[in-house]
């Protein structure tokens, strides 16, 4: 379609309907070159659908795009060859030897012979492999087959890769990893494009986007997320008793939402200098002692927590014979 | 067409393939195994069929007529009784399927040229083989009763009078061994199991474990899967295809009088078609399970029932007969017939040979159609 766009990725009212059920409604963004994407979302979201048509695995029943300047309904070839693809199940051929996949994957790209050989020793290397090149892949743990199935997604060095789920499933320490490398990649100027539900994963990314029941209800940076999406302050409140304060709290009505981080409670209030004193009122009326009240920047988990909130209260008000 | 991604799937399929012993030995000993069981156990041919006698005359006239029956190839006397009770235990424990009772005047009656009765009784629980043991029974007795007459003719001086004397040559099958017969059928039905079974896995396999989905997200083309898919598989359908002709040749000596070249020629072109219908089958299925069930019932029973391979199609009630024109084995297995025993060649099978031509192409282009659709 339009050939001087720079965006890596662009689409616009994109559609995907199941029979009657509507898995993607009317979705549009953009996604600028070598960027980190983080596309966010509860499970049944949209987000596996959304990231399968963009990779032209599936055809969206209506709505525009482009993935690296091809036409997301009539180049899917071109695509394919342009980007990496890693789904969520990493799969890997578990009776193929870590070798035989990373060849096969060299073959499937048309990789030359040189090629093959400096990408497969980079892939072994980066995976951390060494030394377990002929063991058979089911062998391999969570951590080491993820790292394997990126290294074969990636084989061809696409400009583009469209990361589902990359880290379900993987220990803390290789999800850590993970996303070291995501961020490497992006430096060198490759566009990552990843989902997600771990709302830690999302302060990794540049620009974020969050899908829900289909539609996309908030997009922009983690920061403008936190600062435009937010309707009131967040306060963190600790107290020896964080359960039984938080049940007490509840019958404060100046507190629209709490809930229990860690041993914390964040609490959101309109207005955090107005609020703080009459929850220390509140407190000391109920004779607790030791604690402290601190206004904080939300987290996302508080945004996307509070969003929808707000989504479900609209939609239920706007159609009422539905639910 | 890419012939790189081809040869990396190619090779990727063969590891596979190579790793599951488990699928690998089953190919191998499931042909065997047929041919083993098939080729001994299931003999058509009715020799030696047990036979009971309760002879009460008990003279040289009875006992010439009983020889008769012991001495031709179909009979084998397996007792000699003196009651109805035991002629039934017999007959009850399997231990004869035909039981003969004398009357005490039978040799009276013959030397007085009267009619002599001889009861049979046989087992009729198997229809065909009672049926054959039956007319193996008369015409030793007409045999009996031919030499009697012209005995009896010589002794009063009459002149001989014509009878018509047929003379019968078999062709083919010169012994009517069942085995030269059934063999040859063998070999397609266990080409189109094997094809069906081993591909039936294939596709459904990757997709259930997702690896399918992987795949498609890169430039593969559906047709550069099917073939790669496709080649392992062939060459060990032509494996299993010479372990086949080698068997007939070198365990059961089936006579083969065609051309080899055209015999493989055959075989390769209806393997093809059995394996794009394991592919067929592996595409449209939901799961493994669904596949290897759906590839057992549209192979084994057709294969089996409908193919002409061991009952013939002509003997079926028309509207039968009818459905299993749709059952390539069935053109298979006139090829087959055709150049191992009758030695005809491509002239004379010229209409199975286009029949096959057709399956196959038909089956082909289904396996890639479907395989376009479920994937986009």
């Amino acid at each position: 379609m339009n050939t001087n766009n720079n965006n890596a990725v662009e689409v616009h009212n994109l559609e995907k309907r199941f029979g009657s059920f509507t898995a993607v409604s009317r979705i549009s963004f953009h996604v600028a070159p070598g960027r980190v994407f983080g596309f966010l979302g509860p499970n049944g979201a949209g987000k596996s659908t959304t990231i399968k048509i963009l990779c032209g695995i599936l055809s969206p029943t209506s709505g525009t795009g482009t993935v690296g300047g091809f036409d997301i309904l009539t180049q899917q070839d071109k695509i394919k060859q342009n980007i990496g693809y890693m789904s969520q199940r990493f799969s890997l051929y578990e009776d193929l030897t870590v070798e035989e996949n990373i060849n096969f994957y060299a073959g499937i790209y048309e990789l030359s012979r040189e090629k093959k050989r400096t990408r497969k020793e980079w892939i072994i290397h980066m995976a951390g492999l060494e030394g377990l090149r002929s063991s058979l892949t089911r062998t391999l743990s969570a951590g080491w087959k993820q790292r394997l199935a990126l290294g074969c997604a990636i084989i061809h060095e696409p400009s583009i890769i469209f990361l589902d789920e990359p880290t379900s499933g993987v220990d803390p320490i290789s999800r850590g990893n993970f996303w070291d490398l995501i961020r490497t990649m992006a430096e060198k100027g490759t566009t990552v494009f990843v989902t997600t539900h771990y709302m830690d994963e999302a302060e990794h990314c540049d620009s974020l986007a969050l899908i829900y029941k289909g539609a996309i209800i908030a997009k922009g940076t983690p920061h403008e997320l936190k600062t435009n999406f937010m309707k009131g302050d967040v306060l963190k409140i600790s107290l020896p008793d964080s359960q039984q304060g938080l049940e007490r709290l509840a019958a404060l009505p100046i507190i629209s939402e709490s809930a229990l981080f860690g041993s914390d409670i964040h609490a959101v209030v309109s207005n955090a200098t107005t609020a703080s004193p009459l929850i220390r009122q509140f407190l000391d009326q109920h004779t607790v002692t030791g604690y402290t009240i601190n206004e904080i920047e939300p987290s996302l988990e508080d945004v996307f927590v509070s969003l929808i909130e707000n989504y479900d209260r609209e939609n239920t008000k706007n159609e009422p014979d539905k639910s | 067409m890419n012939l790189t991604r081809v040869k990396a799937l190619t090779k990727k399929e063969f590891i596979q393939v190579a790793r599951d012993y488990r699928s690998l030995t089953l190919a191998v000993a499931i042909p065997v195994l047929l041919l083993i069981l098939f080729g001994f156990a299931l003999s058509l041919d009715v020799d030696n069929v047990p036979l009971a006698i309760w002879d009460q005359d008990k003279t040289q006239t009875s006992a010439d007529f009983i020889w008769k029956f012991q001495g031709s190839r179909y009979f084998k006397v397996v007792g000699y009784f003196d009651n109805y009770k035991q002629l039934e235990e017999m007959i009850d424990r399997n231990q004869a399927l035909m039981a003969m009772v004398i009357d005490t005047n039978f040799s009276e009656l013959i030397q007085s040229s009267q009619p002599a009765p001889v009861q049979l009784l046989v087992d009729g629980s198997d229809s065909n083989t009672a049926t054959i043991a039956l007319g193996y029974a008369s015409a030793v007795v007409s045999g009996y009763n031919a030499k009697f007459l012209l005995q009896a003719f010589s002794k009063s001086g009459i002149p001989e009078p014509a009878m018509i004397d047929v003379r019968p040559r078999v062709w083919f099958n010169q012994d009517l061994r069942s085995r030269n017969y059934i063999i040859p059928g063998l070999i397609a039905v266990i080409i189109m199991i094997i094809a069906a079974l081993l591909t039936s896995l294939t596709v459904a396999r990757e997709r259930e474990r997702g690896t399918m989905e992987q795949l498609i997200s890169t430039p593969v083309k559906a047709g550069e899967i099917i073939l790669g898919k496709f080649i392992p598989y062939f060459i060990i359908g032509l494996i299993d295809q010479l372990i086949a002709v080698a068997m007939a040749q070198f365990v059961y000596h089936v006579p083969f009088r065609g051309n080899l070249a055209l015999l493989f020629l055959c075989s390769a072109l209806f393997l093809t078609g059995s394996l794009a219908l394991g592919m067929l089958i592996s595409i449209t299925a939901k799961n493994q399970l669904m596949a290897s069930q759906l590839a057992m019932l549209v192979t084994f029973l057709p294969g089996f029932l409908l193919s002409g391979f061991a009952w013939a199609i002509s003997n079926m009630p028309p509207a039968i007969q009818a459905i299993t024109h749709a059952v390539p084995a069935r053109y298979f297995i006139n090829i087959l017939r055709g150049i191992y025993l009758k030695g005809v060649g491509i002239k004379v099978l010229s209409l199975y040979i286009f029949m096959l031509v057709f399956f196959t192409v038909i089956m082909v282009a289904l396996a890639n159609k479907n395989f376009k659709k479920k994937v986009s």
